[in-house]
């Protein structure tokens, strides 16, 4: 049997073990030492654990006993938080270090423009609704102490009459604030993390998870007799089968999962307390692991112990009174330091939590607003905030203690459990509007809250109480003040609901849809909406943080008030930082809108957002921001978005250029190829009949005896070789003379019929070899007003071509007028085997000679036709689709003179 | 204005679609842990579901939920802190 001298004794060193593990911690943490233990996800992960309190540890046992499978819902909210960290969490904690968030008031206020109206208002509900659960674990612990005084005295008269109660919950709460004062209030800057109470609070998850395993090992394996009798055996309990209502089930899910996010203390650990982001995601997985241990011997443990257990022992304390009961003292002892741990890290993290924000929301503000000369006055404002902290820390144990006295310990655990969580679920929708949503504004939030809160008060908290306890029998049945709508466990009339899920559906719709409504309807203040871009905006970047705009503030004056909240040496370095930042050796800095941001931010982590803004506002003064000012931000980005368009635009207009040069290059590079090529052409051309006049020269030069037909013969080539060389000449002349576009047309009026027919004439007369050349009759209707002479040119060259090149038996050209509104198209159709594709392409290049012909032309004669038809306003090209060689001759309609004006002149002539 | 990239290369795209595991597991979790609201009662017809294969299920899915989210968190570690990094090196001291 265990003596209460010896549990006392226990329990007392393991309290001193827990003080020299903090003071180790937090000696090694100011030495530099130990970073990769203090700073470890493990430590994170299991800090988170005080999730699980004396209700987890006791409770579980005691609610599964009750309800069944019920009371994973507990576990299974905050394990789907965890799961989805990367929603809500990972915001969170981003929000959290940017913006030196020391609680959830303080997050809260600083989301709606830094209000310390709604800072109080989150803070009393937090101290409210946290208050029931410290006094349950004060609860707990002397219930668990009261097992092992009753046994011990069992069977003496005197048995539970020597064992105060009230004695032990005072002890057990005075040691908890004694050592929540040592290592809570050690540092003043909350961001600076407590590592003695975080390495406290992760060694006592280790001892409550392994003493709530070494009692699940020994009731399933010790006494259950393995895993399957122990199923089956549970299975012939009266738990019996899945009996949990659906309502009860998913509301309590999110009851869970909402209080997991909004309670103050998890808040502390999760958030403020946080080291590195990426040890959050190592949670995702390691807390819902912690979660799944913890509660998976509870139903075992309720099964046997409702076997085992005399009717009328409290279910709630099966996980100390089974090893009790048989005789194992050890294990009783250790599970009974895991119900300890439980309930001393939930009361001290609590108890931290709650301090830092009474301090910084309630004494601070009136502290500030009792003393005239505001924050520019000398003394150091840090004692006097480290002493209200102290305070507030004995307020509210001092509460919890008070309010066990009241409540006579004597109700279920969850029960008062799930009211806690009830109270501060209120601040969810305040708080994922603030993060996802940028039209929430403080009166919604308030408006929110309070209704919330209001509705949390009748439904849950009081009728808590037992009937004719706070509410009247009477407001039960018929509701308050006699108004049938408002009873507690039926608003508006609504019957039928399990009271739980009541009081949560009503209260977390009702608080969500006046927050949503009062939020759309009203306007926020400049602040509000600047903190609000910033909170939803968190992930993006780290937005232009300008909510100062005067630079009025002295910087003497921000000194001293920082020196005495930062402390001197904190101060001056932060202050050479910033001159340092600024450029300026030596000195204060410029009090830059940028300067008094990080000033005030830092000042935040402190005392909180909204203290810190009405510190630095007072010694800045007056309004800090307005719409201009944010309208002005806007602008800027805008003008920004502006200007990179603008350099994308340019960007584009400078490729498209060089697009432009490399083409005009790539010309100009072919031109030249040309130019090279035209100019070897043109020697060779020049060549070889000079080759032949040289050389027939130079004969009749030096042979001594010709025969006279000889000399004629000679003479006659180098006469030909001669006219051919004029030729070429006069082709390369005309053909410069078009290029260079020199040429002056001689405009005339003729027939179009007269100019084939002079074309004709003139390129058959004299040649043996028959062109049979047939022309349309409908030329003689046209007249033309043109360059008569250089089409005549033109048409000499096609007809000449057709007669040279056409390799037909009986070569025959056919010349075709076409009339369409713009054009005259007069085509050249020869019935010869027409010109190969490739060939098609270069025929109009210049000294271009088709192989397989022969003859004396330079190659120059339609280069020159396209010049001159260019000349003419017209154009010639090649027809690809007749059955021989066919040109087509294309004139504008303006070239062709109006026909009625032509009859009338030419009738009488004929 | 830096563009956001509309198509990647293979390993890329592979981590964006790890990353939207990450983020739709929760649903998944909901989902599962929300059939019981199904099962019926001892006192309904059609017959009830046992304690203990209850209590099977929903520890079951909490296993594969822990296994799922661990995975993830071994392949997508290193993504998932770059981004964190960056802005937590700024914003703390």
């Amino acid at each position: 049997m265990v003596g209460l001298d010896q549990l006392i004794l226990v329990c007392l060193a393991y309290v001193v073990g827990l003080f020299l593990v903090a003071f180790l911690a937090e000696r090694a943490a100011l030495r530099g030492q130990g970073g990769w233990l203090l700073r470890s996800p493990l430590v994170y992960t299991l800090s988170l654990s005080i999730y699980c309190t004396a209700w987890t540890f006791y409770g579980a046992v005691g609610y599964a006993a009750r309800s069944g499978l019920e009371y994973l819902t507990i576990y299974l909210g905050p394990s789907l938080v965890m799961i989805g960290w990367w929603w809500v969490l990972r915001r969170l904690v981003r929000i959290g270090r940017s913006q030196r968030v020391t609680s959830i008031a303080d997050l809260i206020s600083s989301r709606y423009g830094k209000s310390n109206v709604l800072a109080i208002v989150v803070t009393l509900m937090a101290v409210i609704g946290v208050t029931p659960y410290i006094a349950l674990q004060l609860q707990s612990v002397v219930l668990s102490i009261s097992i092992f005084a009753t046994t011990e005295f069992v069977g003496a008269a005197d048995g539970v009459d020597s064992f105060d109660a009230t004695q032990a919950a005072f002890l057990v709460a005075v040691g908890l604030a004694l050592f929540t004062v040592l290592f809570g209030t050690r540092n003043l800057n909350v961001n600076e993390r407590h590592h003695g109470v975080v390495i406290a609070v992760a060694v006592e998850a280790v001892v409550k998870l392994v003493a709530l395993l070494a009692v699940g090992v020994f009731v399933v394996w010790g006494l259950g007799g393995g895993i399957s009798e122990t199923l089956s055996r549970v299975d012939a309990s009266a738990l019996g089968a899945w009996e949990v209502s659906a309502s009860r089930w998913s509301a309590l899910t999110l009851l869970s999962a909402a209080a997991f996010l909004c309670l103050p203390r998890m808040f502390q650990v999760m958030v403020v307390e946080n080291d590195d982001e990426r040890h959050l995601q190592i949670a995702s997985w390691a807390f819902p692991l912690y979660l799944l241990l913890m509660s998976l011997f509870v139903v075992p443990i309720a099964v046997v112990g409702l076997d085992l257990m005399p009717d009328g022992s409290n279910p709630d304390l099966f996980v100390l009174s089974i090893p009790l009961s048989q005789g194992y003292n050890g294990l009783a002892m250790l599970s009974f330091l895991g119900g300890f741990s439980s309930a001393t890290s939930m009361v001290i993290v609590a108890t931290l939590a709650l301090s830092t924000m009474v301090s910084n929301h309630i004494v601070m503000p009136v502290w500030l607003a009792s003393r005239h000369g505001g924050a520019t006055q000398s003394g150091d404002v840090r004692k006097v905030i480290i002493r209200a902290r102290r305070l507030s820390i004995l307020l509210i144990t001092a509460l919890g203690f008070f309010y066990y006295r009241a409540s006579g310990g004597s109700s279920a655990l969850a029960a008062i459990g799930t009211i806690s969580f009830g109270g501060v679920a209120q601040f969810l929708p305040a708080l994922l509007g603030g993060l996802f949503w940028r039209g929430a504004t403080r009166s919604g939030a308030l408006c929110g809250l309070g209704m919330g809160f209001a509705i949390w008060v009748f439904t849950m908290l009081l009728p808590s109480f037992g009937v004719d306890g706070a509410l009247s029998g009477a407001a039960f049945e018929q509701g308050l003040l006699g108004l049938g709508l408002l009873r507690p466990q039926a608003l508006f009339g609504i019957e039928g609901l399990d009271p739980t899920v009541h009081a949560v559906v009503w209260s977390l719709s009702l608080n969500t849809l006046s927050f949503v409504a009062v939020s759309i309807f009203s306007f926020p203040d400049p602040i509000e909406r600047l903190q609000g871009a910033q909170y939803v905006n968190v992930l993006e970047h780290d937005g232009p943080a300008r909510s100062w705009t005067a630079s009025v503030a002295g910087s003497e004056d921000l000194m001293i008030m920082a020196q005495r909240i930062l402390g001197a040496a904190e101060a001056q370095t932060f202050f050479r930082k910033g001159a340092d930042q600024q450029g300026r050796s030596g000195g204060l800095p410029e009090p830059t809108p940028s300067f008094v941001q990080a000033l005030e931010r830092e000042l935040a982590a402190s005392v909180g957002a909204a203290t810190a803004h009405a510190m630095v506002s007072q010694i800045v003064g007056g309004t800090s921001v307005s719409v201009q000012d944010l309208l002005a931000v806007a602008d800027e980005s805008a003008q920004m978005l502006e200007y990179s368009s603008q350099l994308e635009t340019k960007s584009r207009e400078l490729s498209e250029t060089a697009e432009q040069l490399r083409t005009a290059n790539d010309k100009l590079t072919q031109l030249s190829v040309q130019k090279d090529s035209f100019l070897s052409q043109i020697s060779h051309e020049l060549r070889t009949p000079m080759t032949s006049i040289r050389s027939f020269s130079e004969i009749l030069r030096d042979a001594a005896v010709l025969s006279e037909e000889d000399k004629t013969r000679y003479a006659s080539i180098i006469h030909s070789e001669t006219l051919r060389l004029t030729r070429l000449l006069d082709d390369l002349i005309d053909l410069s003379v078009l290029e260079n576009g020199q040429v002056s047309l001689h405009l005339g009026e003729e027939n179009l019929g007269q100019v084939l027919d002079r074309a004709i004439t003139t390129s058959l007369t004299g040649v043996e070899a028959p062109l049979a050349v047939s022309r349309a009759e409908e030329a003689d209707e046209i007249w033309l007003r043109t360059d008569v002479d250089r089409l005549v040119q033109v048409f000499i060259n096609l007809i000449t071509n057709a007669r040279k090149y056409c390799r037909a038996d009986d070569p025959a050209l056919q010349i075709r007028i076409g009339q369409t509104g713009q054009y005259l198209e007069i085509d050249f159709i020869d019935n010869g085997h027409g010109i190969s594709a490739q060939a098609q392409a270069v025929v109009f290049e210049k000294f271009v000679r088709l192989t397989g012909s022969e003859g004396e032309g330079a190659g120059l004669g339609l280069a020159i036709c396209q010049e001159i038809m260019a000349r003419l306003g017209g154009n010639i090209t090649y027809l690809p689709t007749q059955n021989g060689t066919a040109f087509r001759v294309t004139l504008p309609a303006s070239a062709i003179a109006r026909a009625a004006d032509r009859k009338s002149e030419v009738l009488p002539a004929t | 204005m830096p563009k956001q990239q509309m198509f990647l290369e293979r390993k890329g795209y592979r981590m964006r679609r790890l990353m939207d595991a990450v983020r739709l597991v929760p649903i998944l979790g909901l989902g599962l842990w929300m059939v019981p609201l199904l099962w019926s009662h001892p006192d309904e017809p059609g017959g009830s579901v046992s304690i203990s294969s209850a209590l099977t299920y929903l520890f079951g899915v909490w296993f594969v939920l822990i296994g799922v989210v661990l995975v993830l968190w071994a392949k997508t570690r290193f993504i998932a802190s770059e981004t964190m990094a960056q802005t937590s090196d700024d914003a703390g001291d």
